[in-house]
């Protein structure tokens, strides 16, 4: 039998316990022990971003780290975003313009965005496509996701109109 | 509720050309989609999978005892365990589990399928395999050649030679040689147009492995009910087609197969073939009687998909001075790896671009696949069109060199137009090349960057800029590959005027059922948000083909076109003798029923259908159409127009290329695409966006090492795709050409954006630099050797070598 550990933490606002065996990661905590599979299994090395989530407001791939490591955190996935009116301008913006096709790297990519946004409301084009170069997209180009999050980062400026 | 009585009218509007986001995008981007990686059934099992790790070996023993012992496991299959195994795939040479010999790295040996993915693991590594190691063969050029080891010879049969060949597919009687398949094509006469053409160039070139990288890994679940029916969850892009292949795989009636596809991660063409994983995930639900899920790690997902096909290819091209195409000669070799499929087939879109894309007069093709022990090749967008392409393009540029002839002049001069039927008896009843060649290099301003790089390539300074174009032609309208190239629909309009559209075409991700929505809505005058579509199971939706050869739009769209117009005729006439007018009088509009001539409304239309549905003599409004295109099966000799409609681009690539550290940077791509009609602006704009961004890693970065057998880059890390701050700046326009046959004049479009970026890319390089690279992918060592002199060497021409 693996060892396993008793962790608490905050999951999306609500306080979560949570049993975890100790080599297990965050991503598969939230998919299997939680059972919310918005974050996506892209890789299981970090190097696709389709398991991004936020851990006390910075974003990571949740499959380079351990559950474990989630005690005593605030951890935010994409439902927990989606339950969130803030973060609608940039879902909405995501869905009008186009960034979504398959749509598997695409939680990954709105909460890449979400923490983008939050850290450099003012970002450019440029500065988006940076934002998101740790996140691996097939379908699209990548032109409609960065449409999407500068539309989104200019929706949210303060006396945008809604 | 009284319903005014008051007159109103409805104003023409229609949502053709309009930018309108894909249906299923809110619940995607709220992390709600389900995909197979996401869907447990319960009792489920998890299944896995033990690959051989040798690259070609003998198979001594498997000893499973310990694996089976182990708590949690319910079931270890191999081989041995499969009564009456069938071999699965094109040329019916594979078996899912591998019995006497392993032939590739990949080779699935043994499953299991156990409580946990972990528990699963650890049984896997609990199996023993002797082996014995056998000589490995990679060089397909070498699998040619007399005497060379055999991937899948000849079963020993005691008797000697005399004795009864055994018969059956490949798997059970092997082959002689290592050739899978072998294709010949020809029209006119090469040798006399040889003769008399003033400018002949050859060259070889060498296509690489590259690999669909979809961001969900492929999975799937089977289940068995309590009456041995078989419920699959799949990923598969055919699932009509595989309902019948399983059956025969499993031995089973086809009528007890049923295939849900959920949401796919990602299809690109690698869900065409039925894989040894999906039949071994069938057999672990039947050894287990419980429901089994079988997913990949992305490893395996590196090493055990499909890859595009890798081709060697020999290119002769000739020209006269006035700047005609005289002759082409082709010659290719395929590695096929182990076993064989549908990248083996690939010369059949391959000879379209020979023979096809420019006029040529005599054209003579030749393909040699050949069995090596390295991975197999499968169908991946654009299915041997970018590997033919990018011959053909670096062979106009070349001619028109040759001949002193301005580049765009010499393709304006060869290219098809409309009314065309080529030599390989193609029909281009709708044709926008011309169109596509003129407005991508005006909007590049190509003419006049192409002779100012020209002059500065001795310029001081490291960084050279360079422009290259490079064109397209690719099925439009379908293909008539199988007995039929059909999509059925079934829609239903009910007491509240919603509409259900349940169509055969698969959703993989590239909206498919929002462009067949907005069809059917223009048809019936409703918004989209009255639009219900069921497009995933197969005991429900009726029978298509498949997800592929970009027919979805063409053939699916004509076939909801037509349920829609049976259905608005039903409405009319029911509405014409409610208001006692001719039908002809009447149309659908903003969802009420109106005055044709003055867009007056009589009645909304949840009413009318009550009205129908609520009387003595009740009706309900389901109609039902199948669509075949007018295309036709090809002859023996792969002549006959294959397709409704044919597609065409023309792309202009940018490049900076730093002479001193071989990095080739994209910086812009204009592209010009023959569409038919632009039916969902924003939807097709995704489609060409990504596909450039799909021909820009098969151009720069993408490549999957495989030496010796072994996938050296199973990896993101190490296979580098591109990531957004490396995109070129994209400018796209849209030629519409409005083909007759197409729904509302449009064509298909899916595979085009990604056949020409690396062909333009090579022709960009030489414009920069002076120097020609033959081989993919231009990365900065590969572009560095060539610059300063230290470029490989490459094969002889591969027809030659038997």
């Amino acid at each position: 039998m693996s060892l396993k550990h008793d962790i608490e933490f905050t999951l999306n606002g609500v306080r979560k316990r949570a049993t975890v065996r100790v080599d297990m990661s965050a991503l598969d905590m939230l998919r299997e022990v939680i059972g919310l599979s918005g974050t996506k299994y892209g890789c299981g090395e970090g190097e696709c971003g389709a398991c991004t989530i936020l851990v006390d407001g910075m974003s990571l791939n949740s499959c380079l780290m351990f559950a474990a490591d989630c005690h005593g955190r605030e951890v935010v996935t994409i439902e927990g975003l989606a339950a969130d009116a803030k973060a609608d301008a940039l879902r909405a913006a995501f869905v009008e313009h186009g960034a979504v096709q398959c749509g598997y790297c695409t939680p990954g990519m709105v909460m890449q965005a979400s923490h983008l946004l939050a850290t450099h409301p003012h970002a450019d084009a440029e500065a988006i496509k940076r934002g998101i170069e740790g996140n691996l997209c097939r379908c699209t180009g990548y032109t409609k996701i960065v449409e999407a999050i500068a539309a989104a980062s200019e929706a949210t400026k303060p006396g945008a109109r809604p | 509720m009284n319903v005014a009585e008051k007159t109103h009218f409805i104003q023409p509007d229609t949502l053709i050309g309009k930018r309108i986001h894909k249906m299923d995008a809110p619940e995607k981007a709220s992390g709600k989609t389900r995909y197979i990686h996401d869907i447990d059934l319960p009792g489920q099992l998890y299944g896995k999978i033990l690959r051989s790790a040798r690259v070609h070996a003998r198979i001594k023993s498997i000893d499973t005892a310990a694996a089976r012992a182990l708590p949690g496991v319910h079931a270890v299959i191999t081989a041995a365990d499969i009564v009456n195994q069938r071999p699965i795939g094109v040329a019916k040479d594979h078996l899912p589990l591998k019995t006497d010999k392993v032939r590739s790295l990949r080779d699935e040996v043994a499953a299991v399928a156990a409580e946990s993915e972990q528990i699963a693991l650890e049984a896997l590594r609990l199996i023993k395999v002797e082996y014995e190691d056998l000589p490995i063969l990679t060089d397909p050029a070498e699998a040619i050649k007399p005497g060379a080891t055999l991937i899948h010879p000849e079963p020993h049969r005691p008797g000697g030679e005399d004795a009864l060949k055994p018969c059956g597919p490949v798997a059970f009687t092997g082959k002689p040689d290592n050739i899978a398949m072998r294709f010949d094509y020809c029209h006119g006469d090469v040798a006399q147009a040889e003769a008399e053409s003033d400018a002949v160039v050859e060259d070889t070139f060498k296509l690489h492995y590259v690999t669909h990288c979809c961001m969900g890994v492929s999975g799937m679940i089977a289940d068995f009910d309590a009456s041995g029916n078989l419920l699959m969850y799949s990923n598969t892009q055919v699932p009509f087609l595989h309902k019948r292949e399983f059956a025969e795989y499993l031995n089973m009636d086809p009528a007890r197969i049923r295939i849900i596809q959920p949401a796919i991660g990602g299809g690109f063409g690698s869900k065409l073939d039925i894989y040894p994983f999906e039949v071994i995930c069938v057999f672990l639900a039947r050894a287990a009687k419980r429901p089994v899920k079988l997913v990949f790690t992305r490893e395996e997902e590196f090493v055990a998909s499909p890859t595009r096909q890798p081709v060697l290819l020999t290119l002769r091209s000739g020209c006269k001075k006035d700047g005609s195409l005289t002759f082409r000669t082709v010659h290719t070799l395929h590695d096929n790896g182990a076993y064989t499929s549908w990248g083996a087939t690939t010369p059949f879109v391959m000879m379209q671009t020979f023979s096809s894309l420019y006029r040529v007069p005599n054209c003579d093709y030749h393909t040699i696949a050949v069995y090596t022990n390295n991975p197999y090749a499968g169908s991946f967008r654009g299915y041997g069109n970018l590997q033919a392409t990018f011959a053909v393009e670096a062979h106009m540029d070349k001619l028109a060199e040759a001949i002193g002839m301005d580049t765009l002049e010499f393709r304006l001069k060869n290219a098809q137009e409309q009314g065309e039927v080529t030599g390989q008896g193609m029909e281009f009843n709708s044709c926008g090349f011309k169109e596509c060649l003129t407005t991508a290099t005006e909007r590049s301003d190509f003419r006049r960057k192409f002779a100012e790089n020209v002059n500065n390539r001795n310029a001081p300074g490291p960084i050279k800029r360079g422009i290259g174009i490079a064109s397209m032609l690719h099925v439009g309208g379908g293909a008539k590959i199988y007995p039929s190239d059909g999509c059925g629909t079934i829609l239903k309009l009910d007491d509240f005027g919603q509409v259900t559209l349940i169509t055969g075409a698969s959703e993989i991700g590239q909206g498919s059922e929002t462009v067949l929505s907005q069809l059917v809505c223009e048809e019936l005058g409703l918004p989209m948000s009255a639009l219900t579509v069921v497009n995933n199971d197969t005991a429900i939706t009726p029978w298509d083909v498949g997800v592929h050869a970009s027919r979805t739009t063409f053939i699916a769209g004509n076939s909801a076109l037509g349920a829609a117009r049976l259905a608005k005729a039903k409405v009319l006439a029911a509405a014409a003798r409610k208001f006692e007018c001719a039908a002809g009088d009447l149309d659908l509009r903003g969802g009420y029923v109106i005055k044709a001539a003055s867009g007056e409304a009589l009645i909304d239309l949840p009413r009318l259908m009550r009205n129908l549905h609520f009387q003595d003599k009740a009706e309900l409004v389901m109609t039902t159409f199948y669509y075949e295109p007018p295309s036709m099966h090809q002859d023996k000799r792969y002549k006959g127009n294959v397709s409704a409609a044919y597609a065409w681009a023309s792309q202009v690539v940018e490049v900076e290329v730093d002479t001193e550290t071989g990095i080739v940077k994209m910086k812009k791509v204009t592209a010009a695409h023959d569409v038919g009609r632009v039916l969902n602006r924003l939807g097709i704009e995704g489609q060409i966006e990504g596909g450039i961004v799909m021909g820009q890693g098969y151009a720069l970065t993408e490549s999957l090492i495989i030496e010796n057998g072994v996938t050296r880059n199973p990896n993101f890390r190490d296979y580098k795709l591109v990531t957004a701050p490396e995109i070129p700046e994209m400018d796209i326009a849209f030629i519409e050409s409005m083909d007759g046959e197409g729904p509302q004049g449009a064509k298909g479009v899916g595979e085009a954006p990604a056949i020409c970026v690396a062909a333009a890319t090579a022709n960009a390089i030489y414009n920069a630099t002076g120097v020609r690279i033959y081989g993919l992918p231009f990365t900065p060592e590969r572009v560095y050797r060539a610059l300063h002199g230290k470029g490989e060497k490459l094969y002889l021409a591969p027809g030659k070598a038997t």
